[in-house]
């Protein structure tokens, strides 16, 4: 048996835009075991429920992460709403919808970006950023911000989009859609790319059942399920299908990834062409008395949103399980046996969140 | 499209053997919360099967142990290790146990 050495990585690397740390033990350069440590940036965000009332709670929600704002102030609006029995006027429900795809999209081409960045691909980085800035660009008309969007309220949206910005919408997705045929080209087809991705990081559909793993990364195992088809927002009535690869390796990550932006333009389009007239919100009367458990797919995966209320207007628990913590188990699991070499690529294809994860 | 999402009581003897059979059922775990209530915790562990939901719901006094389900669920130990240090939950043989070094914070159960 070769000797084991433990290898310290991260909390700052490269690759990784925010801090998490791995003690690898490896037998030469094969890695047999992972120990994973969080913990640098806590902020205690959930305990903060007990302090803010309700409806001021979703500015934070937001705040949990910049990513994923979108869908953390969704995902504890339904949950309130659901204890509250609030019913959503339909055209918030679609508007809602239309924003989390944005989010799916603006998310998928960072990911994207930051893969091509880990394999040392600079062009194909600054190409998926460079696309990127379209969709950041369109939350900025609609919503008046690139990153924090501020659109969820409890009882539906604060903003409308009149016809000409979601026009706009369109054309954007439409843009996009042809731009991203080369990107996803070189992503799918490109010799460099697959020397890296083909084969690295397998996980097992066995495995990604047993330890939890959520989002893309099941999906790229096989495994159908996607949390929109639970019906939330106006996914009810959209057709969404459950994008699988059957690989479970980093490249099947990246094709998940990569087909559910096409995906996203189609759901888009869906949307803006039944989008109903009327108003966006209802108005809130009372206080939520009562608990609940709401899922919903973030790009990064399912999450799981709690909600405790006790009749006032501060809320007794606030929970939220982020795809990134679910993640992190089944990741634990495929480094066993990979080398140190593609330790970087393999992180990174749990497209990880640590702002979430440490909310 | 309305699927089910409940949550089950179940007392501290029937807990691990209901645990037992959601793994023996193919039931994914999908989150594990701890609420702090009057005089103890109230322990949520969910799972999810396709698209439905079960949660075993287990309210423990506030010095009570319990035992940790990263045996059967091996892929819990850092939700359980959140509500031991944040909440002070007492749970046995968490694997691996970081003994409250999950997240670098200097106050001690900070959501008790």
């Amino acid at each position: 048996m070769a000797k084991r050495s433990i290898v310290p990585f991260g909390p700052q690397h490269p690759v990784l835009p925010e801090p998490v740390h791995l003690d690898l033990v490896l037998e030469d350069e094969t890695v047999v075991g992972a120990i994973p440590s969080i913990g640098y940036i806590h902020r205690g965000l959930e305990k903060l429920v007990e302090k803010r009332d309700f409806k001021q709670y979703v500015y934070i929600a937001e705040r949990i992460c910049g990513i994923c704002s979108c869908g953390h102030g969704l995902g504890y609006c339904l949950a309130v709403e659901k204890v509250m029995d609030i019913e959503v006027p339909d055209r918030a429900r679609y508007l809602r919808t239309i924003w989390l795809e944005m989010s799916r999209i603006h998310s998928h081409l960072l990911w994207l970006g930051l893969l091509a960045d880990a394999m040392g691909f600079e062009s194909l980085f600054m190409e998926s950023w460079r696309l990127r800035e379209k969709i950041l660009d369109m939350f900025d008309e609609t919503a008046g911000g690139r990153i924090i969007h501020s659109v969820n309220c409890v009882g539906g949206v604060q903003k409308d989009m009149d016809s000409s910005m979601l026009q706009d919408v369109l054309r954007a997705v439409s843009d996009l859609e042809g731009e991203m045929k080369p990107v996803v080209d070189t992503f799918l087809q490109d010799y460099t790319v697959q020397s890296r991705l083909k084969g690295t990081g397998i996980l097992t559909k066995e495995d990604a059942v047993a330890m939890g793993a959520v989002g893309p990364m099941m999906r790229a195992s096989g495994i159908e399920y996607d949390a929109r088809l639970l019906g939330y927002g106006a996914y009810n009535e959209l057709t969404v299908e459950p994008i699988t690869s059957t690989e479970g390796d980093c490249y099947g990550r990246c094709e998940v990834r990569l087909k559910e932006l096409f995906q996203s333009f189609d759901l888009i389009r869906e949307a803006v062409g039944k989008i109903p007239q009327g108003p966006v919100s209802v108005p809130v009367k009372g206080n939520p008395s009562g608990e609940y458990f709401v899922r919903i797919e973030q790009p990064r995966g399912e999450a799981i949103y709690y909600i405790k209320g006790n009749g006032t207007k501060y809320l007794d628990r606030f929970r939220l399980r982020t795809p990134t913590t679910s993640n992190i188990p089944p990741m634990v699991e495929m480094l066993k046996g990979c080398q140190l070499a593609d330790v970087p690529l393999l992180i990174l294809t749990i497209d990880p969140c640590v702002s979430c994860t440490e909310r | 499209m309305d699927y089910k999402s409940e949550i089950k009581k179940v007392s501290t003897a029937e807990f691990f053997p209901a645990v037992i059979m959601m793994k023996g059922e193919n039931w994914r775990l999908v989150q594990i919360c701890a609420t702090t209530v009057e005089n103890g915790y109230e322990m949520s562990y969910s799972f999810c099967k396709d698209y439905e939901m079960v949660t075993l719901r287990l309210d423990i006094a506030e010095d009570q142990e319990i035992a940790s389900i990263t045996q059967v669920y091996p892929c819990a130990y850092l939700q359980e290790n959140e509500a031991a240090e944040l909440f002070g939950v007492r749970i046995r043989n968490i694997s691996p146990d970081y003994k409250d070094n999950l997240y670098r914070i200097d106050k001690e159960t900070p959501f008790k």
